[in-house]
């Protein structure tokens, strides 16, 4: 899971652990298979932007993983 | 750095720039005569024109030095776009305001013109601004 410094977001990933666990797939690689540039996949990463709902289920998709195991959105302590 | 931030950049710096250059040359005219006799239209038109080539040439000039992945733009290049042409967009209305009341108050047409063009200068330069730090900062 990446946090970045000034994360606009609070969705977290697990994108970069996803992409190891998969013969180490590029950014590159996955920016080709989503239809993005390799910036927006590290923007993604790094929590600096929110991917459309379609987006998410197509990077979900490329690790043939169910959608929460790719992005997280924890609760506040009230919200459980 | 994708292919539309570095766009971005370089059309940040030849709209400035441009702007920079012509308040330079009219500025040089308004100290020396009346405002009514200060020919700024041919530089006007000269650097606004002169800003569109640089870009074009700037643009190739990044991509030489520092290609990029792809050329293409992608939905979140489209997203900050959009966010950044929306945020200063008021620039725009407020020159066009501006102007609106200058000509109604007859004031010269220098100080209408010129309040139009700042009004498109700082649309430019806002809307960099906003994009460059959504890039690098996020939506």
């Amino acid at each position: 899971m990446i946090v970045g410094k000034s994360k606009p977001t609070r969705l977290i990933n697990s994108i970069r652990a996803l992409r190891f666990a998969s013969g180490e797939m590029t950014q590159a690689q996955l920016a080709e298979r989503i239809g993005v540039t390799r910036q927006t996949v590290i923007a993604i990463e790094q929590g600096r932007y929110s991917p459309s709902l379609e987006m998410a289920f197509q990077i979900a998709h490329v690790f043939k993983v169910p959608l929460d195991e790719v992005f997280q959105y924890p609760g506040t302590d009230g919200e459980r | 750095m994708s292919y539309e931030e570095k766009g971005t950049w370089v059309y940040l710096v030849t709209s400035a720039g441009a702007y920079v250059v012509y308040l330079a040359i009219v500025l040089g005219q308004v100290q020396r005569m009346p405002v009514a006799h200060v020919s700024y239209v041919p530089v006007l038109l000269w650097t606004a024109g002169a800003s569109i080539v640089a870009s074009i040439v700037g643009r190739v000039v990044f991509e030489t030095a520092r290609p990029s992945g792809s050329r293409k733009s992608d939905v979140r290049d489209r997203e900050i776009n959009r966010f950044g042409e929306h945020a200063s967009r008021w620039f725009v209305v407020a020159g066009a305001a501006a102007g609106l009341f200058m000509a109604m108050a007859r004031w010269e047409y220098f100080w209408i013109a010129n309040a139009i063009y700042l009004g498109f200068v700082l649309w430019a330069v806002a809307g960099s601004v906003v994009k460059l730090t959504a890039y690098h900062r996020g939506l």
